[in-house]
């Protein structure tokens, strides 16, 4: 595959209660041009962390190890200039619109901004791009919203706002953290749809972090499940959501409650999802997995193909050619 | 029908100038599990405030158990009274709990001022509570800070049962847990309510949790019902074109997001 990004052996510490804990372990994983990749996971899983070491946000005293390439450049070794031109083609749009906003500024500062310290465009040209692109993600009276205060705007707007900004400088690849999880749903919709076409038109590589297994199988082309920093299965989103591979995938799916039909009971996982520095020795999700075996807790499955995707469980040939045992 | 265990007719809450709620009316059956679905400004969190008396109602009755409940109680002992009617279940299980209390200092604390029960039956009743909702003994006695978003639910759930209520109402009681411990949470609401009868008012955006846990929904949009009836009817087959939008707006594989222009220019303001 001709990637646009690729993270190799990526491992995070960050510094909790004084000490280095591990938040990512061994993550590997390859975006394509224009390609729309979910990552799915629970609290703690690392997903996050993820998106926020590739666009080099992650917090101080950060230990990491592993590659990071966008394009032929080594995206870790990137310094001033260099950073600003990587972080104009690598944009990033957050869950809390209004925590990533400076709330006394106008709109128009915020969206203008970048193009008028980095790129030296005049104000009333950087305007007028503000307000093409406003309209662009569907906000009406664009003119009027540039001298608007964040406070002005509700939630759904404000995030469409974000979107406006992170496509200003004509980015390859958005990462998007969690950015419709405190919309109301249909708002969600429209945001989703309006990342979908402009990702559609421009030819946007996409990595699409979220908590909701579904939403990612429907607007990405491919879905990868991290659990306690590492990736457990990384397949085709049809594919995944059908016929999981890993237990904790299947786990997930079966877990969620459907809108289409009421059940009994919801089948359930024991225990609660756990960070990477917390889980056991062995094959992370083994203490909770309904068909863990001895030799699970022994070694760390490494992530291999298998019927199309690639999965880092040693039971998963057997459990595929048995879907009855995952699924209800 | 049975007569109602709660009964709220034409409520109405006006906050300014801003009509928060507007001519509500719906009841709730003994055992029974309503549902009111909305989004965020559809008043459904202040029906919920005001039924448990948090919110005092412009206009309109609540009635729980047979008692009206609409304006503020008279006495301690009313207020007491009322604890055994209806209970609630918020939102955020972080700031719904007393960091300096455990879990089994938080429910003993309800039964000793709402039963009359002696020390020993108490701590009974405590661990009785506990396996209803699936906390372990360590659980109960750690604090807070030292338990999961989860677990902190059930704390929360177990507390309000120990009033033994008649009505739990559940504000978005789910919505900020993960996946797989929202479902552990859903059974254990199942099970609670199969054994001891207790009726549900589900106040919830998510309709997949809506089909999961409730009989009969209703559907707020500006502050007034749009649509009711059946859960299995309302979500198979909507009528009022709202319904029909939020239906439609939950992802399903091959779902795709609709981007309607028109609605734009109303939610801008």
């Amino acid at each position: 595959m001709n990637a646009l990004l690729t993270v190799t052996g990526l491992t995070v510490r960050l510094p909790l209660d004084g000490e280095p804990r591990k938040v990512l372990s061994d993550v590997s994983l390859g975006i394509g041009h224009g390609e729309a990749v979910g990552l799915v996971g629970e609290s703690g899983s690392g997903k996050s962390m993820t998106a926020r070491s590739i666009a080099r946000l992650l917090p101080q005293g950060a230990q990491v190890e592993g590659e990071i390439g966008y394009a032929g450049t080594d995206v870790r070794a990137l310094r001033g200039q260099g950073l600003r031109d990587f972080r104009s083609k690598v944009s990033m749009v957050f869950q809390d619109p209004r925590a990533h906003i400076n709330p006394v500024r106008t709109i128009g500062d915020f969206l203008t901004e970048a193009l008028r310290v980095n790129r030296r465009v005049s104000r009333r040209v950087a305007d007028g791009q503000a307000v093409r692109a406003l309209e662009e993600v569907g906000v009406a009276d664009s003119r009027r919203r540039l001298r608007q205060f964040p406070h002005e705007l509700s939630g759904g707007l404000l995030q469409r706002v974000m979107i406006a900004s992170a496509l200003l400088t004509e980015p390859r690849l958005l990462l998007a953290d969690e950015p419709t999880t405190a919309l109301d749903v249909t708002t969600q919709a429209e945001v989703m749809a309006i990342l979908d076409e402009l990702r559609r038109e421009r030819g946007l590589a996409l990595l699409f972090i979220t908590h909701d297994l579904e939403l990612a199988a429907a607007v990405c082309d491919r879905t990868m499940v991290m659990y306690a920093g590492r990736i457990m299965e990384s397949r085709a989103s049809a594919l995944l959501h059908e016929r999981p591979l890993h237990p904790y995938t299947a786990a997930l799916t079966a877990a969620r409650p459907s809108v289409l039909r009421r059940v009994h009971r919801l089948t359930t996982v024991p225990g609660r999802p756990v960070s990477a520095f917390e889980a056991p020795g062995g094959c992370p999700f083994a203490g909770r997995c309904a068909h863990v075996e001895d030799r699970c807790r022994e070694r760390r499955p490494d992530l291999r193909p298998l019927a199309g995707g690639e999965v880092a469980c040693v039971r998963a040939e057997e459990l595929h050619q048995e879907p009855a045992v995952t699924r209800d | 029908m049975t007569e109602a265990i709660l009964q709220v007719e034409g409520l109405r809450k006006v906050f300014g100038a801003a009509v928060a709620v507007e001519d509500v009316s719906f009841s709730l059956a003994p055992g029974g599990s309503l549902a009111i679905v909305g989004e965020s400004g559809s008043g459904k969190t202040t029906v919920a405030n005001m039924i448990v008396g948090l919110e005092r109602p412009t206009a309109g009755r609540v009635v729980a158990c047979g008692r009206d409940r609409s304006r503020p109680p008279r006495s301690a002992r009313e207020r007491r009274e009322r604890g055994h009617e209806v209970q609630i279940v918020f939102q955020d299980p972080y700031s719904s709990l007393d960091p300096r209390q455990s879990p089994a200092a938080a429910v003993d604390e309800v039964l000793r001022l709402h039963t009359r029960l002696g020390a020993p039956q108490r701590r009974r009743r405590v661990e009785e509570l506990a396996e209803l909702v699936g906390l372990d003994k360590r659980q109960l006695a750690a604090l807070p800070s030292r338990l999961s978003g989860g677990q902190r639910q059930r704390v929360a759930i177990a507390r309000a049962l120990a009033a033994e209520p008649q009505v739990l109402i559940l504000d978005e009681s789910v919505a900020a847990l993960d996946v797989s411990i929202q479902a552990q949470v859903l059974n254990v609401l199942a099970d609670v309510r199969e054994h001891t009868g207790v009726a549900y008012l589900f106040i919830s955006h998510d309709l997949a949790v809506v089909r999961q846990v409730s009989d009969e929904v209703v559907v707020m949009q500006g502050g007034s019902i749009v649509e009711r009836g059946p859960t299995s009817r309302v979500l198979d087959e909507p009528e009022h074109p709202y319904t029909r939008l939020l239906r439609a707006s939950v992802p399903t594989l091959g779902w795709r997001p609709a981007r309607r222009l028109t609605h734009f220019s109303t939610e801008a303001r």
